[in-house]
């Protein structure tokens, strides 16, 4: 071959010079390309799967005699609930909205009340010897106990079905809360105890600046753990006790056989879950950006 | 007759547990002057680092007494800092929060708080990291953390400072460059400084006297070497130096003749 080396060793020069000379729209026009198709990475795959499935459900669900409706019946059968959410009307007939908006008042109400104590009893399982003994096999035998068996005992104790609800949301969700932030607590690393220990830091000093955030990443587990299990919890309560909230509507649409309801009703249920899981992760990922070890 | 600076008379520690007692240190006694830089030097296991804890307050000793400036050592306290081995920074606190943590603690009552940011910046400065002040541990090198860890320590204004194996886990590059800051920071402040270490040339190069420890179990002080080396020092001078080879080749006898650790095979 007649080419010689030097031409050859030269086009990579060429090339970066040509880069160079790109200019920044260029840039941003390629990095936005490249964003958009990570986007349709991660967005497609789930569109695909829930158009399959969706397809699935219309073919086997098409028959008349099918007791479950296709996707079709459904959207058709609930249109006057998706496009009116904030409907108001008498008793328990309201938009889907205030049905949810009060279960996650009922969940707020008794989510909040778990966080706090839960952290609380947490705190001194994780640190005191005998308090562990104490309280850890109650503990053990008492998380066992499921949601709902606990409502007829709060009925009985509060004579009333929202205090009742809330109760059964505080007693499913502190048990995980507990757990996790005695073990945060009792995992506090040695070096940051003798830390707090060359300065002398009191009780209180070492609460706040040792204790609460070497345990956040635990704590925040348990936080996690525990709205997922109160939304479980809810809508088992809701069934029961009556009222405005998702869970009556879903029983309420059984009493009246209108199927497609109540799956519109679950297809909100598992967003609204999804939702809250994520607000605390989002709340995690904030607090505790810095505490991993470094 | 005036009473040392710092001592230690007649330490022994025995661990015990489960109905079985390990001794670790044996009559261990020793007495470091104001000002003096004392390494302790011994294999790994002969409770160099128990000694350290024990001068902390971080551990008791079975029997024996720690005196500083006239005072008996029984509880971990600011006036005797320690850099621990692996930093020991609270990851959720910035450079600049973990040394104003102890500053914060120490000087509560005696500075104001514009004093406290003030000397907070200056320890800072001390060891070069205020352009890294507002990062978290996670996003600095190991040596620099280190020497947030030695700016927490000096923050303190400790009667004697402790250092762990400071520079155990670092690079030699980046340890020969930390040795070289203490010794200036030293030269400066002209702290009484206890560095446990299981390097020789560090040893050499930062200490006034060397503490040389026997095998455990029942470790005591085998030998102490003075380093009649003139300060500064300079890493580069001294490798051809007399003195620092003589030195530096007793403390090798030392280890690898006297008191080879026998390896548990």
């Amino acid at each position: 071959m007649a080419v010689s080396p030097i031409p050859v060793n030269k086009k990579p020069y060429a090339v970066k010079i040509m880069t160079l000379a790109v200019s920044p729209k260029a840039v941003a026009r390629r990095s936005l390309a490249q964003w958009l198709s990570s986007l349709a990475g991660h967005v497609l795959p789930p569109l695909i799967t829930l158009a399959f499935l969706m397809v699935f459900w219309e073919i086997i669900c098409s028959s008349p005699t099918a007791s479950v409706p296709p996707p079709s019946r459904v959207v058709s059968e609930t249109w006057e609930l998706i496009i009116h959410p904030f409907y108001v009307g008498q008793g328990v007939d309201q938009g889907l909205f205030w049905h949810i908006l009060a279960s996650l008042k009922r969940v707020a109400f008794g989510y909040c009340l778990a966080a706090i104590a839960g952290i609380a009893l947490g705190t001194l399982v994780g640190q005191s010897d005998w308090a562990m003994r104490g309280l850890d096999p109650i503990f053990q035998v008492l998380r066992t106990v499921p949601p709902l068996a606990w409502l007829p005992l709060s009925l009985a104790a509060f004579k009333d079905g929202n205090p009742s609800a809330i109760f059964v949301i505080f007693i499913t969700a502190i048990w995980p809360i507990i757990i996790n932030t005695a073990v945060g607590i009792r995992n506090i690393p040695q070096d940051y105890q003798n830390v707090a220990k060359v300065l002398r830091l009191n009780q209180f000093e070492y609460f706040t600046k040792i204790m609460i955030p070497a345990a956040a990443p635990y704590i925040f587990t348990g936080l996690r753990i525990g709205i997922g299990l109160s939304w479980l919890a809810i809508v088992a309560a809701e069934m029961l006790i009556g009222g405005v909230g998702i869970g009556f509507f879903i029983w309420d649409a059984w009493n009246s056989s209108r199927i497609s309801d109540i799956i519109l009703a679950l297809i909100y249920v598992g967003i609204v879950g999804y939702l809250l899981d994520r607000a605390i992760a989002f709340l995690a990922k904030t607090v505790t950006r810095n505490t991993a070890s470094a | 007759m005036s009473k040392p600076y710092l001592s230690l008379e007649q330490i022994d520690m025995v661990f015990s547990r489960g109905g079985t007692t390990t001794p670790v240190l044996n009559q261990v006694s020793l007495t470091v002057e104001k000002g003096d830089f004392i390494s302790i030097i011994g294999h790994s296991g002969c409770g160099k680092s128990t000694l350290l804890n024990i001068v902390a307050g971080l551990t008791t000793a079975t029997r024996g007494v720690v005196f500083l400036d006239g005072a008996v050592v029984d509880a971990p306290g600011p006036d005797r800092a320690v850099v621990f081995q692996n930093h020991s920074l609270l990851p959720w606190l910035t450079v600049y929060e973990n040394v104003k943590l102890a500053v914060d603690k120490v000087f509560s009552a005696t500075k104001s708080r514009a004093e406290r940011h003030e000397w907070t910046m200056r320890n800072l400065e001390l060891v070069q990291m205020v352009h890294a002040k507002d990062k978290h541990p996670a996003e600095v090198s190991g040596g620099m953390k280190q020497r947030v860890g030695i700016a927490r320590a000096l923050a303190m204004e400790p009667k004697v400072l402790l250092l762990d194996e400071p520079f155990g886990a670092l690079d030699a590059l980046t340890r020969a460059h930390l040795q070289d800051q203490v010794m200036q920071i030293h030269a400066e402040l002209a702290n009484t400084v206890l560095m446990i270490t299981h390097d020789v040339d560090e040893a050499v190069l930062l200490s006034d006297r060397i503490v040389m420890m026997t095998n455990g179990p029942s470790a005591r002080i085998g030998e102490i070497l003075h380093v009649p080396l003139l300060r500064p020092r300079r890493r580069i001078e001294l490798a051809s130096d007399a003195t620092y080879i003589r030195c530096r080749s007793a403390v090798l006898k030392f280890l690898y003749e006297r008191h080879r650790l026998v390896e548990a095979a």
